[in-house]
């Protein structure tokens, strides 16, 4: 609004009208520029930090050690054990999800008024915060009284322990992530099969094709852009997953679900750690943007095609 | 696909059926929950009649937990008045930066503006807690660590990239011959942008704002680094609360149910235009 009634304020009317038009861009973006930079600032100095010997507690130690922490992973049993509890995990979910969706997005794929409700329906957990989620899904997975626990003791399992026992607890918390999110790839792919053209399937059933040539020679390769660009979306979220986590478990037990981010975070608030935490945060990092610009280039293809459509 | 097999049709609703028994049981068992006390919860096996209580939010919403042990205070309401606060002063704030720039980025093609535009696209995808821990021990030093300014202000990470893009995609499709000719009329440029453009992209700036507004409200590892309890929304307060009151299962119920009603009553009031969010404007419903 400030912006609006200065550009009215010193823009007297008629008075070199070009030059105004060329910087008013530039104006209209410049709060957005800020914010650019406001983020980039903490990122610079965390990259700084991550080389650096600095923990909270002996600021007097603090000093420049080049690539130290970045070695010191190498040798890392915890940095190696995070590295792969973070890929089990994003591989696990991402799959689950892909499949889950995409076989709920075929079945709701005609527009009746019950399929559309029931997609809305499908929506409610994905509009649940992560980390409430998780609080929902510990207490049905109570020991003493979670309807879950009560459930797969009926099925002769009484001594299933979910988040809390080392050997499930990452089927537990990938349980939980596939409860959020498959509605997101569900969504995105309801949508991308709805806005398919209609002829090649109409000649397929003329000439008596069957459904599963159709599917994997026509729908797979037509719906192809929505596929990738959903999975490069939760694949990017998954590698940072945090909250269902650390709501659950902090990481536990032991350090079962050390993703990234939660070691990161125990790394800096539990052992002050703050050089070997950004250090950790830059790998993450560095991951998720060679991701990221993969993801960007197939989101702009398909954002100019639904454009061009519209 | 129209002559369905009676068998194929048998499937097709079984498989419905699991399905929506899988995603809405949770929701559904904890909203009973909440309605029983203590006692009625830990009664095996699990019972789904039972006499309902409004005990739980009763003590949620006084802020007063009776229990053996004494009286315990509960700031959750506290909680849910911040979230909203956040939350809101968060999509304004984006709305405000927001809606000027896609503008600029829609009409006018210059290489800054794509720029800033894909920047704030990436930082969506960076690790928050990059940012967050440097800006945690900055925020100490300026004074902005736990203030409601200091979280608004980490939150457009969240509502800007969103508003940005899908903004832009609905000034994109607007042809600019209508607002041309509106100032060949003898209007002024920002005559055009506030009267013109932003009443046409008017539905897609709403939807983008309530979807930030959801985003913001279920966001957690914010506030988790930034937030002492005074100023913490809902998702780490339910967290704080269920370490805190240990084995109040009936009132830990209520909270989330609290919690999550207003993004969940959101989401269907907004539900056309989850896709269009969901994709950061890529894909429209």
């Amino acid at each position: 609004m400030s912006m609006l009634q200065l550009l009215q304020a010193n823009a007297p009317v008629g008075r070199k009208p070009r030059a105004r038009g060329r910087a008013l861009p530039y104006l209209l973006s410049l709060p957005a520029l800020l914010v650019c930079v406001a983020i980039i600032v903490p990122f610079v100095v965390a990259a700084i930090y991550s080389l650096q010997r600095y923990r909270l507690n002996l600021p007097y130690l603090r000093s420049f050690i080049g690539v130290q922490n970045y070695v010191d992973f190498l040798t890392d049993p915890a940095f190696w054990n995070t590295l792969r509890i973070s890929l089990v995990y994003t591989a696990l979910t991402v799959v689950l999800e892909l499949l889950l969706g995409l076989a709920i997005a075929l079945l709701l794929r005609r527009p009746t008024r019950f399929h559309n409700a029931v997609s809305i329906v499908l929506l409610l957990p994905l509009m649940t915060a992560p980390a409430i989620a998780a609080l929902m899904w510990k207490l049905m997975t109570n020991p003493g009284f979670g309807i879950l626990s009560y459930l797969v003791g009926l099925l002769g399992f009484t001594d299933f322990k979910w988040a809390s026992d080392p050997s499930t607890a990452l089927f537990t918390v990938v349980l939980v992530d596939v409860w959020v999110y498959t509605p997101f790839i569900m969504i995105l792919l309801l949508a991308g099969l709805r806005s398919l053209p209609r002829q090649p399937f109409e000649a397929a059933a003329l000439d008596g094709v069957p459904a599963t040539f159709v599917f994997f020679r026509i729908t797979l390769p037509m719906l192809a852009p929505y596929i990738i660009t959903a999975s490069l979306f939760r694949l990017l979220d998954s590698i940072q997953q945090f909250d269902i986590i650390y709501a659950m478990t902090q990481g536990g037990p032991g350090d079962r679900l050390m993703v990234f981010q939660v070691q990161a975070y125990l790394e800096f608030f539990q052992y002050t750690n703050v050089g070997r935490s950004a250090a950790l945060l830059m790998i993450l990092w560095l991951i998720t943007n060679i991701l990221s610009n993969i993801f960007i280039k197939n989101w702009l293809r398909l954002r100019a095609r639904v454009h061009r459509q519209a | 696909m129209e002559h369905e097999s009676l068998a194929g049709r048998i499937f097709r609703g079984a498989a419905l059926t699991l399905i929506l028994v899988f995603f809405m049981f949770p929701i559904v068992w904890i909203l009973l929950m909440s309605f029983q006390t203590n006692e009625q919860i830990l009664r095996i096996p699990p019972r789904i009649l039972f006499e309902p209580t409004l005990a739980n939010y009763e003590a949620l919403i006084s802020g007063q937990l009776r229990t053996a042990a004494g009286n315990l205070e509960i700031t959750f309401m506290r909680n849910l008045w911040n979230s909203f606060v956040l939350s809101s002063g968060a999509v304004v704030l984006a709305l405000l930066l927001g809606v000027p720039a896609a503008y600029a980025f829609a009409r006018f093609k210059f290489r800054l503006g794509e720029t800033i535009a894909f920047t704030l696209l990436s930082f969506r995808f960076a690790p928050p807690l990059l940012v967050l821990l440097p800006l945690s021990l900055y925020y100490q030093e300026l004074g902005l660590n736990d203030t409601y300014v200091g979280i608004v202000w980490v939150y457009q990470l969240i509502a800007l990239p969103l508003i940005l893009w899908i903004v832009r995609g609905y000034f994109e499709d607007i042809s600019p011959d209508i607002e041309h000719a509106y100032r060949l009329a003898g209007h002024s440029w920002s005559e055009a942008f506030t009267r013109i453009a932003v009443p046409l992209a008017g539905p897609g700036i709403a939807a983008a704002g309530l979807l930030s507004f959801i985003f913001c409200w279920n966001n957690f590892i914010f506030a988790l680094i930034l937030a002492s309890a005074d100023k913490q929304p809902v998702t780490v307060g339910a967290l704080a609360f269920v370490t805190a009151s240990g084995i109040q299962y009936g009132q830990i119920a209520a909270a989330i149910v609290l919690s999550v009603t207003p993004t969940l009553l959101l989401a269907l009031y907004a539900q056309r235009y989850l896709v269009e969010g969901l994709s950061l404007g890529a894909v429209k419903g």
